[in-house]
């Protein structure tokens, strides 16, 4: 278990604009200029989005040259299984506090 | 960390009939799904899960846009449902029925007061490695 990091890649990817740059790193690895040119957002930001994702383990990056490249981290099916073990989890957590919360819920039918 | 198969388990046990379990499942899907996740620009104002084979479950959002994210493909109260999962792993909709994976949620009665839930997402790796 590593609940850290299962929160960490739940947040990263609840940002649309993170979703987007993973969508476009997943076509291919690119630097933050060209991430940032394809979206309607500044360079800055992008380079912020790019560390929020690298911290939750779903971005690498690599030097060529004097430039970073990004790419999508090896384990993306690990990370998805991870985002939907967590949406479960959450969704079942809801779903109990339907009976517990709503007593109503018992035999009416 | 801990397996890294493509399958996701989950069970719960409720105190309620089979009956009134899956009534709660498939009607008040949209009161206990996480909302964060909404592929849609707008905020969610509601999802419907449409109860038969065929059908989808809907987010609706404040604007009047909508969200097909899940086909019905089976559909039996009060023991059982079965939805493909249409979202890639970047969290946009998946038009390639081939690339979709699917959750079935079994409902198996425990006693006369508990109903216990069983939740399998299957087929992840029909999602690729991205």
């Amino acid at each position: 278990m590593n609940a850290n990091r299962d929160a960490a890649r739940w947040d990263a990817f609840a940002d649309p604009t993170r979703r987007q740059i993973v969508a476009r790193l997943v076509e291919r690895p690119q630097a933050v200029g060209e991430l940032a040119s394809q979206l309607p957002v500044s360079r800055s930001a992008v380079s912020q989005h790019l560390r929020v994702l690298k911290d939750a383990g779903l971005v690498s990056e690599r030097a060529e040259g004097t430039r970073r490249i990004y790419g999508v981290n090896p384990a993306a099916l690990e990370a998805l299984r991870d985002q939907i073990d967590t949406y479960w989890r959450r969704a079942l957590e809801g779903y109990a506090d339907l009976f517990a919360s709503d007593n109503n819920a018992k035999e009416s039918s | 960390m801990t397996a890294t198969g493509p399958v996701v388990r989950r069970e719960i046990v409720v105190d309620a009939s089979p009956e009134v379990a899956f009534d709660a499942f498939t009607r008040r899907f949209g009161d206990f799904k996480p909302p964060e996740h909404n592929l849609m620009a707008s905020p969610i104002a509601r999802t419907e899960f449409e109860p038969r084979i065929g059908g989808h479950i809907v987010d609706v959002a404040v604007d009047g846009s909508e969200c097909r994210w899940a086909r019905i493909l089976a559909y039996e109260p009060p023991t059982r449902v079965v939805f493909s999962w249409d979202i890639s792993p970047q969290w946009s909709i998946e038009t390639d029925p081939a690339s979709t994976s699917e959750v079935e949620v079994r409902f198996v009665s425990e006693d006369d007061h508990q109903t216990r839930l069983e939740l399998e997402h299957h087929n992840l790796d029909r999602h690729g490695p991205g």
